[in-house]
């Protein structure tokens, strides 16, 4: 079974969201999600100030098997990117909640947060899609 | 249908992602593709390919058989033990299948075909055989191994070495038999290599000791970037049956002398030679960023267009590279077409890597 940190917030479509003291939100892919694409050669991210809404496809992540989209888990606004995942796409592999992440964003308070996922409410989705 | 190779227990053991690969299930990779990559680039790796079929021919009329099959030329006089590598053509000049030919000793010899054109190929071989005095026997029986890397050959000689005494002096592109076990020094990585053909019940305890020996299981995805770094079409992606060998990046296995030698599709391909050829097959090389994937559509400065055939992460490049079907004049540069994004791509001549190197 592929490791849910507690603490984090999830997706349907298997980002992870970190609240952040200063009020922003980081936001990465678990490790369900690395593990499904395998190895990662290549990120495209975020152009730093970009407005997203919630569902929107803000990063693309290529592992050798294939591109995928990542989604803006909130509405808001990009405020950093990972400079390192660019350069070394593997820390996604490595390190998914970690060194992985992708980018910050600045989220609007819309009450679309409290809509996230649980680590125990992600866990029971990833059962029953298995 | 779902169908399994003797290793399929070894391969889920040793974690392997098992995927679907034209009805067969097979390990993806054990954990990392690309260290699994690098593994046969630095080293040795193992790849379980019993899924390709080995078809054995013999006969008073086998030579002249296999004369007339294959575009490429098994010779009047045996060799024994050479490995050639063809296409089987149709009429039209379109490839059948390609396939590694081994002449063996007494008439015979010894044919290993694509997994996914297995039953075509059989039905293909079979009405071809007609007014020849030749015999074919599916080999349902047997597994296949391939050992690959510039360690492969100490490894092999290791493990093998004592059963088939003859892998000693082997050379590339030959193969020789011992104690049931065939052997061949043969591959589709761009590296030394051997490949090991062998009775089904034996193949899991050779593999075990393969592994025991330090040689790393591979899986189809290392597979598939070794053989496009190599520069190595894959069948049904890179040609089929609408394209020639002419057209494929595969001249160099048509043997047009003799000239009196009459094999399949060779008067279609003549006629496509004096004609001229409308489109090439060619490497690609991304020089920006991204990755390139089959299909994605070529753009070329005279507005013509082509299509990737197969694209993919270079692991020992660090870049994109592809094979691509291109119109016969674009010889230099062109762009690619990723997510509505055009990136620029250099045109190459194919291998991208030889023997652990960079060929760029």
């Amino acid at each position: 079974m592929s490791n849910i940190p507690e603490g984090l917030q999830y997706t349907k479509s298997h980002e992870w969201v970190e609240q952040n003291e200063d009020g922003t939100v980081s936001v990465g892919i678990t490790d369900h999600a690395q593990d499904l694409l395998g190895d990662m050669v290549f990120v495209e991210p975020p152009e730093p100030g970009q407005q997203l809404a919630a569902g929107d496809e803000c990063v693309v992540v290529e592992s050798v098997k294939a591109a995928s989209d990542v989604y803006s888990p909130l509405r808001g606004e990009v405020v950093d990117i990972n400079e390192a995942v660019v350069e070394g796409p593997e820390l996604i592999n490595q390190d998914p909640y970690g060194e992985g992440w992708l980018f910050r964003l600045r989220p609007e308070k819309n009450g679309e947060q409290e809509e996230l996922m649980s680590a125990g409410a992600y866990r029971e989705l990833l059962e029953s899609e298995a | 249908m779902t169908l399994k190779t003797a290793l399929y227990e070894q391969h889920v053991a040793m974690g392997g992602k098992m995927v679907d690969f034209g009805g067969w299930q097979m390990p993806l990779h054990y954990g990392s593709q690309i260290e699994e990559h690098h593994q046969v680039r630095r080293a040795a790796g193992m790849f379980d390919v019993s899924h390709m079929m080995v078809v054995d021919l013999s006969g008073s009329q086998v030579r002249e058989f296999m004369r007339y099959l294959l575009a490429n030329d098994v010779g009047s006089v045996p060799a024994p033990g050479k490995a050639m590598y063809s296409c089987m053509l149709n009429e039209q000049g379109g490839v059948i299948d390609d396939v590694i030919v081994y002449d063996l000793e007494d008439n015979a010899f010894r044919m290993v075909v694509n997994a996914a054109t297995r039953d075509k190929d059989l039905a293909w071989i079979n009405r071809q055989m007609d007014t020849f005095d030749v015999l074919m026997q599916a080999r349902f029986d047997l597994a296949i191994l391939a050992i690959q890397g510039p360690a492969a050959r100490d490894r092999v000689l290791q493990i093998l070495g004592d059963t088939v005494t003859s892998t000693i002096g082997l050379k590339p592109f030959f193969s020789t038999v011992g104690n049931g076990f065939f052997i061949a020094r043969t591959g589709y990585t761009g590296e030394d290599g051997f490949e090991v053909i062998l009775p089904e019940e034996q193949v899991a305890s050779l593999w075990q000791e393969f592994h025991r020996a330090g040689v790393q299981p591979c899986g189809l995805g290392a597979r598939d970037t070794l053989r496009l770094e190599a520069g190595m079409n894959l069948y049904g992606s890179d040609m089929d049956e609408s394209e020639s060998p002419l057209e494929s990046g595969l001249d160099w296995t048509v043997a047009w002398e003799a000239a009196e030698r009459n094999f399949i599709g060779r008067a279609a391909l003549e006629a496509q030679r004096d004609v001229g050829l409308s489109s090439k097959l060619v490497g690609l090389v991304l020089e920006g960023r991204g990755v390139l994937r089959n299909h994605q559509r070529v753009l070329c400065k005279s507005g013509e267009e082509g299509r990737i055939t197969s694209g993919s992460f270079s692991p020992t490049l660090g870049k994109a590279i592809a094979l691509a079907r291109l119109p016969i004049g674009v010889n230099k540069s062109c762009e690619v077409e990723i997510r509505g994004k055009r990136i620029p791509a250099v045109v190459v001549k194919p291998p991208f890597v030889r023997n652990g190197k960079s060929c760029l």
